[in-house]
C-alpha cells in the first residue's frame, strides 16, 4: 500500500527508522538466527555436548504425530478465538455508538477485560469452571454434563477458548468504537436522508470505512490466538489434557524450556518463523488490496 | 619510597583490607518454594545470614521447578549461573549429566574441608541423588513420599471401622466400593498418578521399573512398566474406574480437591499434603501407607522419593564453594533439619533428626507424621527401590499419564497402554542418552 | 455518535440496551465471582458450590493477600513490587511508542531503497513473542550486561511491531491534501511529523499507551529470567510466588484477593485513560 504524495530523501528516514531497527536487529533477528543455528544442532540442556546435526531435528519433528496434530489444535483455536473474540466486539460496539445514556458506564465496564493479564484471566475462567468446585462447572453437571475439563480434551479446548476470547473483546470494542466514533456523521446522515435504512448504512457505509480498523483487528486477533494466549494455555491447561489444547507456541516453548531439547524447540521456532513470514505476506499482499483507505 | 606515598599505599591496602573483610561473599540460591514454604526459605537464609558475617545467601525465587532448572541452565550458558540452585528429582539425570556444570555434593565439602559423614544422612532419601557407589551429588531439600489419606467419617458412614484403613489392594478396592455404596461420588483417588501409581508401586513390590537399577547404574536404561505386575494394577484401576470405586481426577494436585470437599472417601497423596488437609478438611483423617498385593514376593519393601534437591553450580570462585559447604553442614544440622520437617512435612535428611524429633514426641502429638518416615525405612533399599534416574523423566512421565489415562478411559486395554508407554519412553531415554554422550 | 442523532432519536434505545447489558454480565461475572471468593474464607469455597453472595472477609483477604502473603514468600515491600512493575510497564509503553511513530512515518512518507526490505524486516516481529525467543534472548541480554536492569526488563519487549503497524494503519489514512498543503508551504518532513502528524496521532498514541502499559505490567517469564536480584521482582512475579505452583495449597480465597489486586492498576490506568482518550477524541472532531 503506497501513499500518492511523499517527501523525498532517504536521510531522514534513516535516521527515523534507525532505534527500531537497531532494537529489532539485536532482540528479534539475532535470537532468532541463533534458533536457526540451534535448531541444526542436539546436545544436552547445559550445552556441553552438542554436534552438528543437519536435518535430524526437522525430519523427527514432522514425523511426530503430535507435533502434526498440534498444527490442527492451533487452527481451531485461532480460528475461534478470533471469531468469537471479534463478533461480539463489534456488536457490542456498534451498540454503544448508538445509546447516550449510560454510554460512559458500558464503555468503562467493557474495558475491563482487557486490562486483565491473559495469566489471570485464565486462573478467573478456571476457577469458574474447575470440576470440583466451580460454580459454572456445577451448573453444569446439574444439568447432566459430565463436566471434567482435566481429562476431556474438547471441555478443556472450550474452557481456554472462551478464556482467551472473553480477554480480547474489549481490544476489539475499543477499536471498533473508535473507528466508529472517527466516521464523520455527515456521511450517515447524508445517507439516511437519501432514505436508506439502518442496516444499509451499516452494511455501505459504516463497514467499508471500517475496514482499516478491521484489517488491523484481523491481523492483532489471529496473531493474538496464535502466539498471545501462551499465558492461557500455560495457566489453565498446560497443553493438557494429552496434548489436546497444546497450540504451536507453548509446544515450542514446553519442550525447550521444560523438555530441555534445545534442538527440537529451536526446529519449532524456525517452522513457526516460516508461518509467521508467510501469514505477514498472505495477509499485507491479499487482504490489503481489498481494504479500502478514505 | 617517598614516605608520605608509603603511609597512602599503607592506609589504602588497610582500607581495601578491611573492607573486603567486612563485606560477604554473596552466594545466590534458586528456587522454586512458593507461600508459606518460600517463606520459610527466606527464614533459613536469613538465620544463617545472621549468625555468621563471611557469606550471604540470597535466595531468589526463580518460578516453577521446570522454569528454576531452565533460568539455571541459560544462565550458566551465559556465564551467569547462580552458586545453588534447587532442582525437582525429574530432572536429576539432566544436572548429574552435566560434567563439569555442577559440582557433586562429595567434593564440594571435601575440597572445603567441611565436616561430611555420608553414613549420618538417611539411605531411603539421598540414595536417589547419589551415584551407585554412594557418593552424594545433591543435597536433598525437600523430599517427600506417597502416603494413604481416610475420611474416617466417610468410613463411619460406609460401614467400616474409622480406625482400620485397608493394607492390601484387595482390601483397599472392597472399601472403596463400600464408601460407593453409602453414597461417595467416588471410593478413592490418587494424586501424582504416574509417581504414585507406578514409580512407587513398583518400588514397593520391589519390581523393577527400569533395567540398571532404575537407571542409577547406567544411561542404558530400559523401561520395565510393562510387566505383568503393574499391568494387572493398571487393569484392576481401570475396572474399579468403570463403576468409580476408583476416579481418575487429574495428573498432578487436581484430586486434592476432591478429598478436601468429601467426594473421595480415600486419596493415595503425597506426604508433604499432610498440612494441606489438616488445615482444610472437615472430617477427621488418617495416615497410613500405601497397600500391596500380598501374592507378590517381596512386597512391602519401601517407597521412593519425591520432591527437590540443591545442586551446586560449576565454574565458581573457591570462596564461593566454601560459603556453600557451610551452609550446607548447616542445613543438614539437627535444628533447621527438625524444624524444617515439622514445619513442612517434608522428610529429614539424617538420621539424627529423625531420632530427635521421635524423641521430641512430636510423632505421638501429630499421629500420622512419622508414617512416610517408617514407609521408607522399613527395610533397606534394594536395586530396585533406591529411586531412579531417567533422562527426560518429565516427558515420560506425561507419557505414562498420557497412557494411564487411555487406560482408564477404557480406549485402551492396560497392556496395550503402558506397551506403549515403555515403547515412547524408551525413544526419549535413547535421546537423552544421545544428546549427553 | 456516527449513527445521525436526528434521524434515529425515535428508534427504540431498548435493544442496544439490551444488548449492552448482556455485555456487561458477560464481561463481569468471572470478575465478580473472584470477588466474591476473595471475600469468603477457603473452607466456604471447597464446600462446592460457592454461593453467589459475597461473604464477610474481604478487607481480611485482601490485607493477608498483600502484607503477609507477597511481602514474606518474596522478602519484598509492596512498594518496591509496584515501582518495578511501574517502571518497566512504562519504560516498554514509551519506549515503544517513541520508536514505533517515527519507523512508521519513515515507512509510509518516503519513498527509498531498502524500503520494502525495512518494512518486511518490522512486520515479522509482529507474531514471535519473547517466549518462543527466550533462551537466545536471555544470552544476548547477559552479553549486553543487561540482567538486572530497567532496560534489560523493557528492550526485548520493544522488539515487536504492533505499535508500527497501528500507526502504519493511521498514516495511510490521513489525506494527500495535508501533505501537499505542508509542502507549499515549505515545511519538510519534519515540520510535517511534529506540526501535523503527531498531534492528529493523538488518539492512537493514547490508546497504545493503555495497551502497552498492561501488556509491560503483565509481563511475567522474561522479567522472572532477566532478573535475578530480589530488589527488581516485580509484582506480576510476587503474586505468583504467593499463589503457589501445585506444590503447595491452593488457597483460593487468597489467590482471588491476590488476582484483583493484580488487575486494579492495569483497570485503573484502563479507566483514567480512556477519560483522557474520549477528550482527545472530541476535539480533535473535524
Amino acid at each position: 500500500m503506497e501513499r500518492r504524495v511523499v517527501f523525498a530523501g532517504w536521510l531522514c528516514p534513516a535516521v527515523l527508522l534507525l532505534p527500531q531497527m537497531a532494537v529489532t536487529l539485536v532482540f528479534f533477528f539475532w535470537p532468532a538466527g541463533q534458533a536457526v543455528v540451534q535448531s541444526f544442532r542436539r546436545g544436552d540442556a547445559f550445552g556441553l555436548a552438542t554436534r552438528f546435526a543437519g536435518i535430524e531435528n526437522f525430519t523427527q519433528l514432522f514425523a511426530d504425530p503430535n507435533y502434526l496434530a498440534s498444527f490442527g489444535v492451533t487452527a481451531l483455536f485461532s480460528l475461534s478465538v478470533a471469531v468469537l473474540a471479534l463478533a461480539p466486539g463489534l456488536l457490542l460496539a456498534v451498540m454503544a455508538d448508538r445509546v447516550v445514556r449510560g454510554a460512559a458506564l458500558y464503555k468503562t465496564v467493557l474495558l475491563i477485560p482487557y486490562a486483565i493479564a491473559p495469566a489471570i484471566a485464565g486462573v478467573l475462567w478456571m476457577f469458574l469452571f474447575n470440576p470440583a468446585i466451580g460454580v459454572l462447572a456445577a451448573g453444569l453437571n446439574r444439568a447432566g454434563l459430565d463436566w471434567n475439563y482435566l481429562l476431556d480434551g474438547p471441555q478443556a479446548m472450550l474452557l481456554v477458548i472462551l478464556a482467551a476470547a472473553w480477554k480480547q473483546i474489549s481490544y476489539n470494542f475499543l477499536f471498533f468504537l473508535a473507528g466508529l466514533q472517527a466516521i464523520p456523521p455527515s456521511l450517515i446522515e447524508a445517507s439516511a436522508i437519501d432514505g436508506a435504512s439502518p442496516r444499509r448504512r451499516f452494511w455501505t457505509i459504516v463497514f467499508p470505512l471500517l475496514a482499516p480498523t478491521s484489517f488491523f483487528l484481523l491481523v492483532v486477533n489471529i496473531v493474538y490466538a496464535f502466539f498471545d494466549t501462551f499465558g492461557v494455555i500455560h495457566n489453565v491447561t498446560q497443553g493438557g489434557p494429552g496434548q489436546a489444547t497444546e497450540i504451536l507456541v507453548y509446544k515450542v516453548w514446553y519442550d525447550g524450556v521444560v523438555g530441555l531439547d534445545l534442538g527440537g524447540s529451536a526446529a519449532q521456532s524456525v517452522v513457526l518463523m516460516a508461518i509467521v513470514v508467510a501469514l505477514t505476506g498472505i495477509q499485507f499482499r491479499f487482504i490489503e488490496r481489498r481494504v479500502h483507505y478514505a | 619510597m617517598h614516605p608520605k606515598i608509603l603511609a597512602g599505599a599503607a592506609a589504602a591496602f588497610f582500607a581495601l583490607a578491611g573492607s573486603a573483610a567486612a563485606d560477604p561473599v554473596e552466594l545466590q540460591w534458586w528456587h522454586a518454594m512458593t507461600a508459606v514454604n518460600g517463606d520459610r526459605v527466606n527464614q533459613i537464609a536469613a538465620d544463617f545470614n545472621k549468625m555468621q558475617s563471611d557469606y550471604k545467601v540470597v535466595p531468589v525465587f526463580k518460578g516453577s521447578y521446570a522454569e528454576t532448572m531452565t533460568a539455571a541452565i541459560a544462565a550458566y550458558r551465559a556465564g551467569n549461573a547462580p552458586d545453588i540452585v534447587q532442582v525437582f528429582e525429574v530432572g536429576t539425570a539432566t544436572m548429574m549429566a552435566a560434567k563439569g556444570a555442577i559440582k557433586p555434593v562429595y567434593q564440594l565439602m571435601a575440597d572445603a574441608g567441611e565436616p561430611f559423614d555420608p553414613s549420618a544422612y538417611l539411605p531411603a532419601v539421598t540414595a536417589y541423588y547419589s551415584t551407585a557407589d554412594g557418593k552424594m551429588l545433591s543435597l536433598p531439600f525437600n523430599s517427600s513420599t506417597p502416603v494413604v489419606y481416610w475420611n474416617k467419617d466417610a468410613f463411619k458412614k460406609a460401614g467400616l471401622d474409622p480406625d482400620t484403613p485397608p493394607k492390601t489392594w484387595p482390601e483397599t478396592f472392597a472399601a472403596a466400593k463400600k464408601l460407593r455404596a453409602a453414597g461417595l461420588n467416588c471410593g478413592f483417588t490418587s494424586a501424582w498418578v504416574s509417581w504414585v501409581q507406578i514409580e512407587n508401586f513398583s518400588a514397593w513390590h520391589n519390581i523393577p521399573i527400569g533395567t540398571k537399577a532404575n537407571g542409577l547404574e547406567g544411561a542404558d536404561t530400559e523401561l520395565e512398566i510393562n510387566n505383568p505386575t503393574v499391568v494387572r494394577h493398571v487393569a484392576n484401576l481401570a475396572e474399579a474406574q468403570k463403576d468409580k470405586s476408583f476416579d481418575y481426577s487429574g495428573r498432578t494436585t487436581e484430586p486434592e480437591a476432591r478429598f478436601l470437599n468429601g467426594d473421595c472417601g480415600m486419596i493415595q497423596d503425597s506426604s508433604a499434603a499432610y498440612g494441606l488437609f489438616s488445615k482444610s478438611l472437615k472430617a477427621p483423617f488418617g495416615v497410613t501407607e500405601l497397600p500391596y498385593y500380598p501374592d507378590v514376593k517381596g512386597a512391602p519393601q519401601n517407597s521412593i522419593i519425591g520432591g527437590a534437591s540443591l545442586w551446586v553450580m560449576g565454574g565458581k570462585p573457591a570462596e564461593h564453594y566454601k560459603g556453600v559447604a557451610k551452609f550446607f553442614a548447616y542445613l543438614s544440622g539437627i535444628p533447621v533439619q527438625v524444624k524444617w520437617h515439622e514445619d513442612t512435612g517434608y522428610l529429614p535428611i539424617t538420621k539424627a533428626a529423625y531420632a530427635a524429633t521421635k524423641a521430641s514426641g512430636f510423632y505421638e502429638q501429630h499421629p500420622g507424621t512419622e508414617t512416610a518416615l517408617k514407609q521408607m525405612t522399613g527395610k533397606p533399599p534394594t536395586e530396585n527401590s533406591r529411586g531412579l534416574r531417567f533422562g527426560n523423566l518429565v516427558q515420560i512421565r506425561d507419557i505414562i499419564a498420557e497412557d494411564l489415562e487411555a487406560a482408564f478411559s477404557g480406549k485402551e486395554s492396560a497392556k496395550a497402554a503402558m506397551d506403549d508407554a515403555v515403547k515412547r519412553g524408551n525413544a526419549l531415554l535413547r535421546q537423552f542418552q544421545r544428546n549427553t554422550q | 455518535m456516527s449513527d445521525g442523532g436526528m434521524v434515529t432519536a425515535r428508534r427504540s434505545a431498548l435493544v442496544p440496551h439490551a444488548v449492552l447489558i448482556a455485555g456487561l454480565a458477560l464481561v463481569l461475572f468471572p470478575v465478580y465471582v473472584a470477588f466474591v471468593a476473595a471475600s469468603d474464607t477457603l473452607p466456604d469455597i471447597l464446600a462446592a458450590p460457592m454461593s453467589l453472595v459475597p461473604g464477610r472477609h474481604f478487607f481480611a483477604n485482601t490485607l493477608e493477600a498483600l502484607a503477609a502473603g507477597t511481602v514474606k514468600t518474596s522478602g519484598q515491600p509492596v512498594w518496591s513490587m509496584l515501582l518495578n512493575s511501574t517502571a518497566m510497564a512504562l519504560a516498554i509503553a514509551v519506549g515503544k511508542i517513541a520508536i514505533s511513530l517515527p519507523s512508521a512515518y519513515a515507512v509510509v512518507f518516503f519513498r527509498f531503497p531498502l524500503r520494502k526490505l525495512c518494512f518486511w524486516a518490522i512486520f515479522v516481529t509482529l507474531m514471535l513473542p519473547v517466549e518462543v525467543r527466550i533462551m537466545p534472548t536471555y544470552k544476548i541480554a547477559a552479553d549486553l550486561k543487561l540482567i538486572n536492569s530497567y532496560a534489560g526488563l523493557a528492550l526485548p519487549l520493544i522488539a515487536s511491531a504492533t505499535a508500527t503497524l497501528l500507526f502504519r494503519q493511521f498514516f495511510l489514512t490521513i489525506p494527500d491534501e495535508l501533505v501537499e498543503a505542508a509542502k507549499i508551504d515549505g515545511a519538510g518532513p519534519w515540520r510535517f511529523l511534529v506540526d501535523t502528524v503527531i498531534p492528529l496521532s493523538k488518539t492512537n498514541i493514547a490508546a497504545l499507551f493503555v495497551i502497552l502499559f498492561i501488556y509491560g505490567w503483565n509481563q511475567y517469564l522474561w522479567p522472572l529470567l532477566v532478573t535475578d536480584s530480589p530488589g527488581m521482582t516485580t509484582i506480576v512475579i510476587g503474586m505468583r510466588q504467593m499463589i503457589g505452583n501445585g506444590d503447595a495449597q491452593t488457597e483460593w480465597h487468597l489467590i482471588m484477593a491476590t488476582a484483583l489486586l493484580a488487575i486494579l492498576p492495569p483497570t485503573l490506568v484502563v479507566v483514567l485513560m480512556q477519560r483522557w482518550f474520549v477528550k482527545g477524541l472530541v476535539e480533535s472532531e473535524k
